[in-house]
């Protein structure tokens, strides 16, 4: 599903402050895998992620997704085939727009923005079937803007904006790192449960020792632009936390 | 009575150009100042077309198309060379006064005996009351089904958060390109309404124009301020009826003995003072 080949990133270049953020990436994600990135600080765990995003473009390397080389396309056009999920739980969703008009927007993210008005009756109540899910009554206040929600609410929002439209990928850099632990294990438990039904291929970068154990059905673990570390299946279920720390101090 | 029938005229016809600078400054997030420049461009393209026989929707149809066009070149210029969009903005303002003085090859024409939107000078009607207020109505109704649609919520978004367009698959640089035309359309509509309400073209009618748009915004912030909801039909509502007090409150300052020629002073205390009041307001909710 996607490829990195020989990924290499280095930040600014030929000045004191340089720093190599990812050194000659080999990776392969297949279709169905849920990743869970750890790795210290500067490892490049956020490197690796934004470089498959697309806001980041490699010094060196190739980027495929579903075998298209995507190396150097555009962030907004690599949307078409990716959803994200923000650190920064605000943003993920536009405040100064009603709920519904951002899931009209997250509704088209494969195709173009036109004159019409889509966001109608009928697609308010798709929405609306959409957020009753989520038991936090925003079915009946579709016409809240979306500032007026807390960050877990938004955060949330986010996760089901993801697969409104023909969603095969999913990123996620540390969706619950600036929540607080009730809301980072409501978003947690919603992304297994998007991943697992809708089916996605996902990457998630986390700091959440626990979350990267719990969830996913692979772990990489980076240190200095490396991937030092890369666990699948069973091999990941048999890492427990102490492994984890002991890597962590090694 | 005269005076202030006028003010609310000049309010009217300013309409376009307020509900442009919402446009840029509120919903893109963006300073533009092609303003002075496009606002200029669409009176002398209007001026210089009447003169020449042409009809007046014509006239004010090509005056909006070149509103457009300075708007989508200091889009262009802001977002392909990544520079401050008031840094563009000057740059293409400054490059369109050549450009206005060529079109109408002196610095003022007046339109003397000429029928236009407004006025027909056959026999003398005057309407200019209810072409003015279509013209607002009818603005607002097309804007706010604009930002409505499809491609309005991503224009919209756009000024909220760039990493969640991008994430939409929607290119911020073209939102706002786009935007950008839209607004400096709307500012060359008001200054070809402007011409035709005046009677004359000058080729310096519209230094430190953008003030009145950003102050007409502002009052109309002042005039929400306390109202439940904020239901974009009521800020574009807001924003004509800001643009008509802005033009109230400056007749009576010029009624009540101020010099004309400290207009542009007392325009820019006005818009000050409308600022610090919504400061003041604001901190003193806290």
């Amino acid at each position: 599903m996607i490829e990195l080949k020989n990924i290499s990133k280095t930040f600014n270049k030929g000045s004191v402050d340089e720093m190599f953020a990812l050194k000659n990436i080999n990776l392969t994600i297949r279709e169905g895998e849920f990743i869970t990135v750890v790795g210290f600080n500067g490892s490049g765990k956020s490197t690796l992620l934004n470089i498959i995003a697309g806001n980041l473009i490699p010094d060196s390397g190739e980027v495929f997704i579903d075998q298209f080389d995507v190396t150097i396309l555009q962030e907004y056009k690599r949307s078409k085939y990716i959803s994200r999920i923000f650190q920064n739980p605000l943003a993920g969703t536009a405040s100064e727009l009603s709920i519904l008009e951002n899931f009209r927007l997250a509704s088209l993210r494969t195709q173009s923005k036109l004159l019409s008005i889509g966001n109608n009756s009928s697609f308010r109540k798709i929405v609306c079937d959409k957020l009753k899910t989520l038991n936090m009554g925003l079915e009946n206040k579709p016409d809240s803007l979306m500032g007026s929600l807390s960050g877990g609410q938004r955060q949330a929002l986010t996760l089901l904006m993801a697969v409104m439209d023909n969603s095969k990928i999913l990123l996620m850099d540390e969706p619950s790192a600036a929540l607080d632990p009730k809301a980072a294990l409501l978003i947690m438990e919603l992304a297994e449960k998007i991943v697992r039904e809708e089916k996605l291929t996902a990457l998630m970068v986390t700091h959440r020792m626990k979350d990267a154990l719990n969830y996913g059905n692979r772990l990489l673990m980076m240190k200095e632009g490396t991937i030092e570390n890369d666990y699948t299946g069973a091999e990941k279920g048999k890492i427990n936390s102490e492994d984890l720390i002991s890597w962590f101090n090694s | 009575m005269e005076f202030y029938l006028t003010a609310i005229h000049q309010g009217l016809a300013f309409a376009a150009l307020g509900l442009g600078i919402f446009l840029s400054l509120r919903i893109l997030n963006i300073p533009d100042i092609t303003t002075d420049g496009s606002y200029t461009s669409g009176g002398i393209i209007t001026a210089w077309m009447l003169v020449n026989g042409w009809s007046p929707m014509i006239a004010v149809f090509s005056s909006m198309l070149v509103g457009a066009t300075a708007g989508i070149i200091t889009g262009t210029i802001h977002t392909q060379l990544k520079i401050h969009p008031l840094l563009a903005g000057i740059i293409v303002m400054t490059g369109l006064y050549s450009v206005n003085l060529a079109i109408l090859g002196k610095p003022n024409q007046p339109l003397i005996n000429i029928d236009n939107l407004l006025m027909s000078s056959s026999d003398n009607s005057d309407h200019s009351t209810f072409i003015l207020i279509a013209f607002s109505i009818a603005l607002i109704l097309l804007i706010n089904l604009f930002l409505k649609s499809d491609m309005g919520i991503a224009l919209r978004a756009t000024g909220n958060s760039e990493a969640m367009v991008k994430a939409m698959g929607v290119n911020p640089d073209r939102m706002k390109i786009i935007g950008l035309g839209i607004s400096n359309s709307l500012t060359a509509l008001s200054g070809s309404l402007i011409v035709q309400y005046q009677g004359f073209g000058d080729i310096n009618m519209g230094i430190g124009i953008v003030i009145s748009g950003l102050g007409a915004v502002m009052i109309g912030d002042v005039v929400l301020r306390n109202a439940s909801s904020r239901k974009i039909y009521l800020q574009l509502i807001a924003v004509v009826v800001g643009c008509i007090l802005f033009r109230i409150i400056l007749a009576t300052a010029l009624n009540i003995g101020m010099d004309p020629n400290y207009l542009k002073l007392i325009t820019a205390l006005l818009v000050l003072s409308i600022i610090a009041f919504g400061k003041i307001k604001l901190s003193s909710k806290v």
